[in-house]
């Protein structure tokens, strides 16, 4: 009952003409950042973040405007998908398989209104799940003193490859380096700079916006400028016809168990560390095929091979929201966006998020489900809105995309100092995303670098310089042995994992060209 | 063999990260830690991963030619300048001039880049400055 109550304050919070015209805004720029292929969610929410600052937001305002972009890119993903089989980000990937089968059956107008109806039911549910689970996670969070956040902090980095992790040496690589570029600066606990070179800019440490904007946003113009010649025959396949929007009642209640399942599924792939949206939609749509698919219909056009994946990657983006807000570490590379953009105003996110600042959290819940309906609204019948835009050729779009990212980086600090770092960054994320080793880490690490710190000097200086705290206590053990688990385990199946995942894309290569440099959800 | 000199590269690093941390100036008011320790931990974890690298490469990445990467490192300088010439032209001119730069090498003929470019920056100086009130940088002209 508690639960509820709040979260009715949270529609107060929520439902101010300027919370719902962000709300709006959101999702409706959230939608086409999805649907643009190349730019995911947290390239998205990632070139947002400054703008919100710049605009003088609150933190609940800012957070609705940045989580509704999150959830419109996970419904918007699907439009390309359907439309000219080129995954709009990678959570869409496997909507692919069923959805432009759909469309080339001139069924694409059915295949995008089941899947919004399915990216619906998924985040709507999930939401649900958060009202429910995060409080409880608080509870336990609530016992959690340093040496266990600084455990808690390592389970992250070690779990954040994912169970699809390639090469765990490049993860570990990308986190060291987060971890080092956070370092830079005056040490928050005695005051001496660290790796300052002398260079006074530097004093301050390196502001994570700019990291952020430069690894995922700038090195996606770097990316387009060296694929340019292939980028523009994809732009120029044949447009579908949509056909009629409208899915039958019949439709809708034939995928309906199908919907509910994948949510399930996907909500506790979100929730685990180390999963994402895009194991979400994977293990999805394969457990799914091996449950209902008698006929072999799946891969073929079978509307319920849309609607499992929809469903299963907008839960799991919703399940990815838990422990972000409950225990302030991400599971995935959009909430550690989304992390970023707590930082930055100040908030610490964890268990004292919920008891200090219950306005913003349950503001933000709030948020999502009025957002939610709105995505529904604009995802069925302007669903043409949407396709129009993907007509924008990105030889014109990753321009717009680049300027924009220099005004909101200047427009927070004026300094062309920062400019320039945040082209530095957006080369190393370039080549960094070459070589294969993940940018997500790299985030994250200079986001919670610093607090990770803290937190080890502050456990071991409690306990008089003993470092035996670190594993003094159950719990600790318990996250030291998650993270543990949880580093190891891909080395040994991941790549029966990622064997399968390709296998299932290999019908089209297309899709996975298009995927491989994008970033994780 | 880029993975070997990515290794070599991130030995490196790691190294000097390493040497950078031993001259930190401490502070007598340290606490039982000190200002040295994790970031050499952080040096350690790095070096090691680097070290994986060296041993077990992963297969060769594809590079573009020399010519695209050319391509890049231009943008880049591009928009170094940019981040320069900003404070200096003011907001509309040099983003006219980055934007139509960008635009053009992404594939668009000259002429119809340097409109592309002038409408972008114009429509973001709408957007944002005149709508939305953020403060663009303004050069001599006054925008």
């Amino acid at each position: 009952m508690d639960t509820l109550s709040s979260l009715a304050d949270g529609f107060s919070v929520a439902l101010t003409f300027q919370n719902i015209g962000l709300a709006l805004l959101g999702c409706f720029l959230g939608t086409i950042m999805g649907a643009l292929p190349g730019l995911g969610p947290s390239n998205g929410v990632a070139i947002l973040i400054p703008l919100a600052f710049t605009l003088g937001l609150g933190p609940t305002p800012a957070l609705i405007l940045l989580t509704s972009v999150y959830y419109g890119a996970m419904y918007g993903g699907r439009i390309s998908s359907i439309l000219l089989n080129i995954p709009g980000d990678e959570p869409a990937m496997m909507t692919c398989l069923d959805g432009y089968p759909m469309a080339q059956q001139g069924r694409a107008g059915e295949a995008l209104a089941l899947s919004g109806i399915a990216s619906f039911v998924g985040a709507f549910f999930a939401t649900w799940g958060l009202v429910l689970l995060a409080p409880q996670l608080v509870k336990v969070a609530l016992l959690f003193g340093p040496a266990e956040y600084f455990a808690l902090f390592t389970l992250a980095f070690a779990t954040l490859g994912g169970i699809s992790a390639s090469n765990q040496a490049k993860s570990a690589f990308a986190a060291a380096l987060g971890l080092g570029l956070a370092m830079i600066g005056v040490d928050t606990q005695t005051g001496v700079p660290r790796f300052t070179f002398g260079e006074v800019h530097l004093y301050d440490g390196i502001d994570f916006l700019v990291a952020i904007v430069g690894l995922f946003a700038l090195s996606e113009v770097f990316i387009f400028l060296e694929h340019r010649g292939s980028a523009e025959e994809e732009a120029a396949k044949p447009k579908v016809v949509i056909g009629k929007i409208a899915p039958s009642w019949g439709l809708i209640r034939y995928c309906t168990p199908t919907m509910l399942r994948t949510t399930v599924l996907g909500f506790i792939a979100g929730v685990l560390p180390g999963a994402g949206a895009s194991l979400g939609s994977f293990i999805s749509y394969s457990l799914e095929k091996k449950l209902v698919d008698k006929k072999g219909t799946f891969g073929t056009g079978d509307p319920r091979g849309v609607a499992a994946p929809e469903a299963g990657n907008n839960a799991a983006a919703g399940g990815a929201l838990v422990p972000m807000l409950a225990l302030g570490v991400p599971g995935s590379g959009t909430t550690a966006v989304l992390l970023a953009v707590l930082l930055a105003l100040n908030i610490t996110p964890g268990p004292l998020l919920f008891t200090q600042n219950p306005d913003v959290v349950w503001g933000l819940i709030a948020a999502l489900f009025i957002g939610n309906f709105m995505l529904l609204a604009m995802n069925i019948p302007m669903v043409g809105l949407f396709v129009r835009v993907l007509m924008v050729p990105p030889r014109i779009l990753m321009p717009i995309v680049a300027m924009i990212s220099f005004v909101g980086i200047y427009g927070i600090s004026g300094s062309s100092f920062d400019l320039m770092v945040m082209v530095g960054f957006g080369i190393m994320g370039w080549a960094l995303r070459k070589l294969d080793v993940p940018l997500v880490p790299v985030i994250l690490g200079t986001l919670l670098g610093n607090e990770m710190e803290v937190n080890l000097r502050r456990a071991v200086t409690i306990n008089d310089g003993d470092y035996s705290i670190l594993v003094g206590s159950p719990l600790t053990l318990i996250l030291w042995a998650i993270a543990i688990v949880g580093f190891v385990l891909p080395i040994f199946v991941g790549g029966i994992v990622r064997a399968r995942m390709r296998k299932a894309a290999a019908k089209d290569e297309t899709a996975t060209a298009a995927t491989e440099g994008a970033n994780p959800d | 063999m880029s993975d070997r000199i990515f290794g070599g590269i991130g030995i490196l690093i790691a190294l000097i990260f390493a040497y950078q941390a031993t001259i930190i100036q401490e502070s007598f008011l340290s606490d039982a830690v000190g200002p040295k320790t994790f970031p050499l931990v952080i040096a350690a974890v790095m070096a090691l991963a680097s070290v994986y690298f060296l041993i077990k490469p992963d297969p060769e990445p594809s590079w573009p030619r020399a010519g695209r990467l050319a391509e890049i490192g231009l943008a880049a300088l591009v928009m170094l300048a940019y981040a320069q010439l900003l404070p200096e032209l003011g907001f509309l001119i040099s983003t006219t001039l980055a934007a139509s730069y960008l635009t053009w090498r992404l594939g668009t003929r000259p002429l119809q880049s340097a409109v592309v470019g002038l409408g972008t920056a114009i429509g973001i100086y709408v957007v944002f400055k005149l709508i939305l009130g953020l403060s663009l940088a303004s050069g001599p002209l006054g925008f």
